[in-house]
């Protein structure tokens, strides 16, 4: 039980740290793939309470799919963010 | 811009196993969780490693609008029909016909006690989950397509 709970509070601290990655990020290609990151920890974490048919839908919209757009977005606009 | 040839070399190895992997989750997706939408998605997200990585003129040789927006028709068409054939052969619209009839498609019974089934006891389910499966892929594929589409590169 203990071990559950050492693993489940370094995924949410995972997702804390990712969060923060993604909107503290110049390069957009980099956030893009911290997002990526924060979608594929969310489905450990829907793995581990017990719901995997919402983990596999996470891993594949969250993770394959919005990052690939983002990516295809990118590659259409400026990869690094301007200063304001 | 084209993606460099590592990239390249990844997505063209680990596309067959996406695509592979998204079919099994939606064949058994009345067994084991997931089914349409989440094997579709994963089938997709194959589609989408070989999409991002090259350029769009490259690609089209493969993928096509038109392949994909038939996969989409096809998947509807065909929940439309199994569920109308529920209703002329089972007398409800989506009514499982098919099981425990003992027909060669996915009509096996089911033994006695607690038995979650094999591949082959669904009855209908099965065939829907497919439809669902192929609708979806179709769905996402094309949204990817049109997305690259819009580009303007310059051409290789």
């Amino acid at each position: 039980m203990s071990a559950f709970l050492i693993i489940q509070a370094f995924i949410l601290l995972g997702l804390l740290v990712t969060a923060i990655l993604v909107i503290s990020f110049r390069d957009l290609l980099s956030a893009a793939i911290a997002f990526a990151a924060f979608s594929l920890l969310l489905a450990l974490e829907f793995y581990l309470l017990q719901a995997p048919d919402v983990a596999i839908a996470e891993a594949g919209i969250g993770a394959g799919l919005t990052t690939a757009i983002f990516i295809i977005a990118i590659r259409g606009t400026n990869r690094y963010e301007e200063k304001e | 811009m084209q993606m460099t040839k590592i990239v390249r070399t990844t997505a063209d190895l680990f596309y067959p196993f996406c695509l592979t992997f998204g079919l099994y989750v939606v064949l058994h997706g009345h067994l084991s969780p997931g089914g349409g939408f989440q094997g579709g998605a994963v089938m997709a997200t194959g589609i989408a490693l070989l999409l991002v990585s090259r350029h769009y003129a490259d690609i089209t040789r493969y993928i096509r609008k038109n392949a994909m927006s038939l996969c989409e028709a096809v998947g509807l068409l065909m929940f439309i029909v199994l569920g109308l054939s529920g209703l002329v052969l089972g007398g409800s619209f989506l009514q499982n016909h098919l099981a425990g009839s003992g027909s060669w498609l996915f009509g096996s019974t089911v033994g006695p006690g607690p038995d979650p089934g094999t591949l082959a006891t669904s009855g209908t389910v099965a065939l829907l989950n497919l439809a669902v499966g192929i609708e979806v892929f179709g769905g996402l594929s094309i949204i990817l397509l049109y997305m690259l589409s819009g580009l303007e590169e310059d051409t290789p």
